[in-house]
C-alpha cells in the first residue's frame, strides 16, 4: 500500500470509481479484515448473531399465531366448535402471542445492542490506531497530505467502517433468515400463494440496491459541489475586506449563485431518484398483496384455505416489507465500508519513513559536538531536485552558528534534518560522533529542539503551552522560561495570567507573541542542541536583543543554530554560513564576511540601506 | 491492530497518574442545541421563506392526507373482502368489488406518495438554499464592524448547520401532519368498527406515552453525552493532525496517546450507554403490541365465536395494531427536531437582523471616472465605539496625483483613515470627500470602482492566478492581466509555476510566499485601474530579495494615481510627496521628509533611531520620543 492511495485531490472522484467497482476484489479483503476485527470480540459478536437468529424466528411465529387465532375465533380450531374449548384455545394462542412478542422484543434488543457495541469497539480501536499512526508518520507524509483529507479519513471513513457490522453484516443475516425460513413456511403451506406473497421481494430488493448505489454516487458528487459552495462562502467571509474594497459584492453573489444552483439542481435530482424508487417499491408491494388477496380470496371461497391462513400470509408480507426495502441501505453500507476501509487501512498500513533502528540505544551525550558530514538531501516528493549538496560543518558545545541565504536555499531544511524530521539522502549527521540514525528518536528529540517557523499553539492555557514538552514542569520553571523569552510581563498583564487560554478557540496572540511562546517552550527543555528556524522574524529587534542576552546565560552548555533572513538575528554568531542552492558558499564571522565583499555583504547592504538597488546594481 | 496499540507510556507515572499540565484537544463550548419547542416569532420568520412555495406546501399536505387515508383504507378493504366475499361459496362480486377498491386505493396511494415526497423534498431543498442565499447576501451588506467581531467559523455554521436543521424541520413537519392524522385515523376507525374492543385495545396507547415521557429526558441526556464526547475526541484528532510538527518536535506522542485514549474510552462508554437507552424501547413497544393483540384475540375472538363480531373486523384490528405505535415513535422524535429548529432559527434571525448601517442614499450619484482624484478629510471625528474616538478632528487634503504617506505608531488611526475613504464606516462628524464629493452622497459601487485598495494581508481566492489578478474586472483581457503582472514584477515567478497564469492557487494562495501573494495583489490593484490607490503596506517580515521587488512595484503602482499609503518602511516614506504623522487620532505634523526632519518633532526622532521600519521600534521608545517631541 503506497501513500498514493490516500493522497491527491482526486480523492472523491476516485472513491466514486470505487463505488462502481463496489469492491469485489480488494473490497472483499477489506470487508474480511473488518469482520476479523469483529471476531476479536467473540462473545459480543456471538450474542449479536445468536440473538439475530432467535429474533427472526420469533418474528416468523407472529403471523402463524395470528392466523391460528383468527381460525380459532371462527371455530375452525383443533378442538372442534364447542365454545368453551374454542375459548380456551384462543386464550392459549393469545398468551403464546404475548410471550412471542415479548421475546421478539427482547432478542431484537440484544441483537441491536450487541451489534452496535461491536461496532463501537471496532471504532474505538481504529480511532486509537489512527491517532497513533498520524502522530508517528514523518514530516514527509504530512507535507504531501492535506490535513482536511486526513481528518476525513479519521472521522468519516472510520464511521463508515464502524457501521459495517451493525448496518451491513448483522442486518443481512437477519434478512436472509427471515426470507429463508419465511419462504419455506409459506411455500410449504401453499405454493401458488407463497410465490405471489414473495413476488415483490426480488423487485424491491433489486430496485432498492440499484437506487442506493446511484444515490451514493450522486451523494459524493453533491458533496463535491457543496464543498465548492462552502469554499466560495468561506473565502468571501474571510476576505470580506477585499470584497468590499473592490466593491465586488455582485461578483461574489454571482459566484455564490453559480455554486448554489449547481448544488441545488443535483439535490433536486436526488429527490427525484429517491422518490421514484420509494413509490415504485410501495406500489409493487401492494400489488403483490392485491394478488394474494385475489387468489387467496378465491381459495377461501373454494374452501381450500382458511381466512386465518390468508391473514397470516398478509401479515407475513407486512413483516417482510421493511427489511426488504432496507436491502438498498445494506448494499450501500457494504459499498461504503469497503471504500472507507480502503482509505483507512491504506493509512494504517503506511510505513513510517523515519523510525528507530532495531535495538537502537538511547543517545548519551558527553561533549555534544554536532557534525554534518557531506550531507545531501532531496524531498521525497521531488527526488531529483537536490535541496542540499555535500554539506559539511561542525559546531561545538557553547558555539553559536548562523545560517543565512536567499529563499529556497535550503537553510530551513538544515534545521529540520538535525532532529530527524527527515532523513538525509546522502552523508550523515553525528552527535558526539554517533550517527543520529543509530539512536532512538525519542532520546534524539529530547536532545535537539527546533523552534519552528510557524509556532503552533494548542488550545489550552499559556502555562500548558509552555510546558508542552515537559508536562510535569513546576510553575517556577515555566515562569523562568517565559522570562528568558521576554513573555513573562506580557502574560502577567493578561486577565487570567498564565491560566489564560490561547489558540484556536482562545485569546489570539500576535505573531511575535506566538514566537516568544515557542521560544519559552524550547527553553523549558534545556536541550543540548537548540535550533531557531527563522523563529524571531516577527519579534521586534529590541526584544530579540533581550531574548538573546537571556539565552546567552545558558548558551555555554549547548550548541545553538540560528537560521534567519534578518541579519540582525545572527550577526553576533560565532560563525555564519551563507547558503545558496544547498551549498555553503561563504563562511566566517560577521566582520570577516563583510570584509570579503561577497554575497553576505550584498545582503547586508540591501537590509541596512533599503531602497538602494545594491543587489541588482 | 494490537501491535499498533503497544506504546511506551513512560510519560505517564507508573501509578497511572497523568501529567498535570498535559491536555489534548479542547473542550469546545457547544452552542445551545435545543431551544423552546415553539416560538411564534421564529416560526413567522421561517414562514416568510416558505411562503413563496405555499401552493406546493398546501398540495403536499393534501397529498399526505390522501396517502394517510389510503393507509387507513387498506385494512378496511381487506375486512370487507373477508366479511362479504370470503366464505366458502360466498359472494364473488363482493370479492371483485373489494379487489377493484384495493386496486384503486393503491394507485391513489402511489400518486399521493409520489406527489408528497417530491413536493416536500424539493420545497425543503429550495427553502434551504433560499435562506442561505438571503443570509449570504445580507452578510455582503452588513457593516464591517459586525464582520470584524464575528468569527468566520461561526458564520459558516449558521450558513450550513443551522440552515440544514431548518430543512430537516420542514421535511419532518409535513410528515408529522401525516403521523398525527394516521394516529387519529386509527383511533377513530377502531372505535367506529367496534367501540368496546377499540377502547380496550387503545388502552395500551397511553402506557407507551407515559413510558416515553419518562424515557425521553434521560435518553436525550445520554444521546447528548455521546454526541459531546464524540466531538471532543474528534477535536483532539484534528489537533493532532494540525499540530503534528509541534507534537513530534517536543516528543509528546506517548503522553498524547494516553490522553487521547482517555477521551476515546469516554466516547466508547457514552455511546454504549446511549445504545442501551435507544434499544430499551424495542422490547417495551413489542410487549405493548403483544398485549394489544392478545386482548383482541381473547376478547374479540370470543365475540367472533359468539357471532357478535365479524371476523373481518378482528383481522382489521390486528392489522391496525401493528401500525399504531409507529406514529408515536416518530412524533416524539419530531419533538427534538422542533427544539433544534427553534434554536437554529433563533441564530439565523439574529444574523438576518443585523442592521445594514451603510446604504446608498435614494438620490446618491455615481462617481464618474473623470473626477479629479483628490481626497479630503474635513474635521473628521470617528470611533468604532462612539465614546472613544479614534480620529479626533482630522483634516487634510491629498491633491490629484500626489502620494501621501500616513505614519504613526500602532493605534494612531491610520487604518481608520483608510477605511473611511472607502466608506467602510460612517464618520461621526465632519466629512470625507473624494473627487470633491462627500462619500455619503455617492453610490458605494461607483466609489469602489474609483478606489483600489491593497490590504496588509494579501488575500487570494481559490482559482487560477489569472482569475485572481483580474478578480472582479472580469472584462479585463488576459493580456491586460499579464501586462499588470509584468509591471509589478510578478511575471517571472508566475511563469515558473507549473501552468503559468493558469496555475491553480491553493487555499488562500497557500502555495505562494507572502511576498509573492503581495505582488499578485498589487497586480490585481493595477488591473482595477482606479484613480485613487489606498495601500496598507505589509508589516510582516518578507525576505530582503522579495522586499526589493515590492518596493519597485510600488513605484509603478502609484504612477499617475492619487496614492494614500500607510507606510511602515522608511524607504517608502522617504519617497512620498508628503508625510502625514498621526498620533492618538490627531494629525501632529505633515510635510515632506526634509521639512519634517527640520521640524524636529516625532518623525525626526523616530527616524533618527535608525530602525529599518517604524514597526521595529519598541513601544516604550515611541512613547519616549513622543514625549520629547511634545516638549
Amino acid at each position: 500500500m503506497t501513500t498514493d492511495t490516500v493522497t491527491g485531490d482526486g480523492k472523491l472522484s476516485a472513491s466514486r470509481a470505487h463505488v462502481r467497482a463496489a469492491g469485489w476484489g480488494k473490497g472483499l479483503s477489506i470487508l474480511t479484515r473488518i469482520t476479523v476485527m469483529a471476531l476479536r470480540h467473540p462473545w459480543q459478536t456471538g450474542l449479536a448473531i445468536g440473538a439475530t437468529f432467535i429474533a427472526s424466528g420469533f418474528q416468523l411465529m407472529i403471523p402463524l399465531l395470528l392466523g391460528r387465532a383468527i381460525d380459532e375465533a371462527q371455530g375452525i380450531g383443533a378442538g372442534g366448535s364447542a365454545a368453551s374449548v374454542a375459548q380456551d384455545a384462543l386464550l392459549v394462542t393469545a398468551l403464546l402471542l404475548l410471550a412471542v412478542s415479548v421475546l421478539r422484543g427482547f432478542f431484537t434488543m440484544v441483537q441491536n445492542y450487541y451489534s452496535e457495541a461491536v461496532g463501537h469497539h471496532i471504532g474505538y480501536e481504529l480511532r486509537l490506531a489512527c491517532y497513533e499512526k498520524i502522530q508517528r508518520l514523518s514530516f514527509s507524509f504530512h507535507d504531501s497530505m492535506h490535513s482536511g483529507d486526513l481528518i476525513t479519513i479519521g472521522l468519516l471513513d472510520l464511521e463508515g467502517v464502524r457501521m459495517y457490522f451493525s448496518t451491513a453484516l448483522v442486518r443481512m443475516i437477519f434478512l436472509s433468515v427471515l426470507i429463508g425460513i419465511g419462504a419455506y413456511l409459506l411455500l410449504s403451506t401453499d405454493v401458488v400463494l407463497g410465490l405471489l406473497a414473495l413476488s415483490f421481494v426480488p423487485f424491491v430488493g433489486w430496485r432498492s440496491s440499484v437506487t442506493q448505489l446511484k444515490l451514493r454516487a450522486t451523494w459524493l458528487d453533491l458533496q463535491e459541489r457543496l464543498a465548492v459552495l462552502t469554499r466560495v462562502m468561506e473565502e468571501n467571509l474571510g476576505g470580506i475586506r477585499v470584497v468590499r474594497a473592490f466593491s465586488a459584492q455582485d461578483h461574489e453573489m454571482s459566484k455564490f449563485e453559480t455554486a448554489s444552483r449547481s448544488a441545488l439542481s443535483l439535490a433536486h435530482q436526488r429527490v427525484g431518484i429517491r422518490v421514484a424508487n420509494t413509490s415504485a417499491m410501495t406500489f409493487s408491494f401492494f400489488g403483490a398483496m392485491g394478488l394474494v388477496l385475489w387468489v387467496g380470496g378465491t381459495k377461501v371461497m373454494a374452501g381450500e384455505i382458511t381466512v386465518g391462513t390468508l391473514a397470516s400470509f398478509l401479515t407475513f408480507m407486512t413483516i417482510l416489507q421493511m427489511p426488504v426495502r432496507q436491502l438498498g441501505l445494506m448494499v450501500n453500507a457494504f459499498a461504503r465500508a469497503s471504500t472507507c476501509g480502503a482509505r483507512l487501512f491504506g493509512l494504517l498500513d503506511l510505513d513510517i519513513a523515519v523510525k528507530d533502528a532495531p535495538q537502537a540505544p538511547d543517545l548519551t551525550l558527553r561533549d555534544g559536538t554536532l557534525r554534518f558530514e557531506n550531507v545531501g538531501f532531496s524531498y521525497p516528493a521531488a527526488p531529483d531536485n537536490a535541496v542540499l549538496t555535500d554539506l559539511s560543518f561542525e559546531v561545538r558545545r557553547g558555539e553559536t552558528i548562523g545560517i543565512v541565504g536567499p529563499p529556497g536555499s535550503g537553510k530551513s531544511t538544515i534545521a529540520h534534518l538535525i532532529p530527524r524530521f527527515y532523513d538525509t539522502t546522502a552523508g550523515r549527521i553525528t552527535l558526539d560522533g554517533k550517527d543520529i540514525r543509530d539512536v532512538t528518536l525519542r532520546s534524539l528529540r529530547r536532545a535537539v529542539v527546533v523552534v519552528q517557523q510557524d509556532s503552533f499553539l494548542f488550545t489550552t492555557t499559556i502555562e500548558n503551552n509552555i510546558a508542552y514538552g515537559d508536562p510535569w514542569a513546576k510553575e517556577t520553571q515555566i515562569a523562568r522560561a517565559s522570562e528568558s523569552a521576554q513573555l513573562h510581563n506580557y502574560v502577567l498583564g493578561l486577565p487570567a495570567s498564565y491560566g489564560t487560554v490561547v489558540g484556536e478557540r482562545g485569546v489570539s496572540l500576535s505573531g511575535g507573541q506566538k514566537q516568544r511562546l515557542s521560544i519559552a517552550r524550547a527553553v523549558m527543555l534545556k536541550p543540548a542542541v537548540m535550533v531557531f528556524d527563522d523563529s524571531t522574524a516577527a519579534i521586534d529587534a529590541a526584544t530579540e536583543q533581550r531574548i538573546r542576552s537571556a539565552m546567552r546565560l545558558n548558551a555555554g552548555e549547548r550548541v545553538t543554530i540560528i537560521v534567519a533572513h534578518r541579519l540582525g538575528s545572527l550577526m553576533h554568531a560565532d560563525r555564519i554560513l551563507f547558503v545558496e542552492e544547498g551549498r555553503i558558499v561563504e563562511q566566517g564571522t560577521h566582520a570577516e564576511l563583510l570584509a570579503r565583499n561577497g554575497r553576505y555583504r550584498a545582503l547586508y547592504d540591501l537590509q541596512i540601506r533599503p531602497g538602494d538597488d545594491a543587489l541588482t546594481g | 491492530m494490537a501491535e499498533e496499540l503497544e506504546t511506551e507510556r513512560a510519560d505517564v507515572r507508573d501509578d497511572g497518574r497523568r501529567p498535570p499540565r498535559a491536555v489534548v484537544g479542547s473542550h469546545r463550548i457547544e452552542e445551545e442545541i435545543f431551544g423552546k419547542v415553539f416560538d411564534k416569532n421564529i416560526v413567522k420568520r421561517i414562514w416568510a421563506f416558505v411562503r413563496p412555495y405555499r401552493a406546493k406546501v398546501a398540495l403536499a399536505v393534501v397529498a399526505v392526507l390522501v396517502f394517510t387515508a389510503m393507509q387507513l383504507a387498506i385494512p378496511l378493504i381487506i375486512r370487507y373482502a373477508i366479511d362479504h366475499g370470503m366464505q366458502p361459496g360466498g359472494d364473488r362480486s363482493a370479492l371483485l368489488a373489494a379487489l377493484i377498491a384495493f386496486g384503486v386505493a393503491i394507485i391513489i396511494n402511489y400518486g399521493a406518495s409520489y406527489a408528497q415526497e417530491t413536493l416536500v423534498g424539493n420545497v425543503a431543498e429550495d427553502v434551504l438554499f433560499d435562506i442561505r442565499r438571503a443570509m449570504f447576501s445580507h452578510l455582503q451588506r452588513v457593516s464591517l464592524s459586525f464582520m470584524d467581531k464575528t468569527e468566520v467559523g461561526r458564520l459558516m455554521s449558521r450558513l450550513q448547520g443551522d440552515v440544514n436543521s431548518m430543512q430537516e424541520f420542514l421535511e419532518t413537519s409535513v410528515l408529522s401532519v401525516g403521523d398525527i392524522t394516521l394516529l387519529l385515523g386509527i383511533v377513530v376507525v377502531m372505535l367506529y368498527l367496534d367501540f368496546g374492543l377499540g377502547l380496550l385495545t387503545l388502552s395500551a396507547l397511553p402506557v407507551l406515552f407515559i413510558v416515553r415521557i419518562f424515557w425521553l429526558p434521560r435518553a436525550r441526556k445520554s444521546f447528548m453525552a455521546a454526541h459531546e464526547t464524540n466531538s471532543v475526541a474528534s477535536g483532539a484528532l484534528a489537533e493532532a493532525i494540525h499540530g503534528v510538527r509541534a507534537v513530534q518536535g517536543m516528543d509528546r506522542q506517548s503522553v498524547n496517546f494516553t490522553l487521547f485514549d482517555d477521551k476515546a474510552s469516554a466516547n466508547l462508554r457514552t455511546h454504549l450507554t446511549a445504545a442501551r437507552f435507544a434499544q430499551v424501547m424495542v422490547p417495551i413497544v413489542d410487549s405493548l403490541t403483544g398485549v394489544a393483540m392478545a386482548l383482541v384475540i381473547v376478547v374479540g375472538g370470543a365475540r367472533v365465536l359468539g357471532q357478535a363480531l365479524d371476523v373481518g373486523v378482528m383481522v382489521a384490528f390486528l392489522f391496525y395494531i401493528q401500525r399504531f405505535f409507529d406514529p408515536i415513535r416518530s412524533l416524539t422524535l419530531q419533538y427534538s427536531v422542533m427544539q433544534r429548529a427553534m434554536a437554529s432559527g433563533q441564530r439565523l434571525t439574529d444574523v438576518l437582523d443585523v442592521r445594514v448601517d451603510i446604504q446608498d442614499k435614494p438620490d446618491a450619484r455615481a462617481l464618474s471616472a473623470d473626477m479629479d482624484g483628490s481626497v479630503e478629510f474635513r474635521d473628521v471625528v470617528f470611533g468604532y465605539n462612539p465614546k472613544h474616538p479614534v480620529l479626533k478632528n482630522v483634516s487634510f487634503k491629498v491633491n490629484p496625483g500626489e502620494t501621501v504617506a500616513l505614519v504613526g505608531p500602532t493605534g494612531s488611526g491610520k487604518s481608520s483613515c483608510m477605511s473611511l475613504i472607502h466608506r467602510f464606516y460612517e464618520v461621526q462628524q465632519g466629512a470625507v470627500l473624494v473627487g470633491g464629493h462627500d462619500v455619503r452622497d455617492l453610490t458605494q459601487d461607483s466609489l469602489g470602482r474609483q478606489i483600489a485598495m491593497v490590504l496588509q494581508e494579501p488575500f487570494l481566492f481559490t482559482g487560477t492566478v489569472l482569475e485572481n489578478i483580474r478578480y472582479h474586472r472580469t472584462e479585463a483581457t488576459r493580456e491586460q492581466a499579464i501586462e499588470a503582472a509584468k509591471a509589478v514584477g510578478a511575471h517571472d515567478f508566475i511563469m515558473r509555476m507549473p501552468d503559468g497564469y493558469d496555475s491553480i492557487l491553493g487555499q488562500r494562495g497557500g502555495n505562494l510566499s507572502l511576498g509573492q501573494r503581495q505582488l499578485i495583489s498589487f497586480a490585481r490593484a493595477l488591473v482595477a485601474d482606479a484613480k485613487i490607490l489606498v495601500l496598507d503596506e505589509a508589516t510582516a517580515n518578507i525576505d530582503s530579495y522579495t522586499e526589493m521587488l515590492i518596493q519597485k512595484a510600488l513605484v509603478k503602482l502609484l504612477e499617475g494615481r492619487t496614492g494614500l499609503v500607510i507606510a511602515h518602511r522608511l524607504a517608502t516614506i522617504r519617497e512620498a510627496d508628503r508625510i502625514i504623522v498621526l498620533q492618538n487620532g490627531e494629525l501632529i505634523e505633515s510635510g515632506n521628509h526634509a521639512e519634517l526632519m527640520r521640524n524636529g518633532k516625532l518623525y525626526s526622532r523616530l527616524y533618527n533611531l535608525n530602525y529599518a521600519s517604524f514597526d521595529d521600534i519598541p513601544e516604550q521608545i515611541i512613547e519616549q520620543a513622543a514625549a520629547e517631541g511634545a516638549t
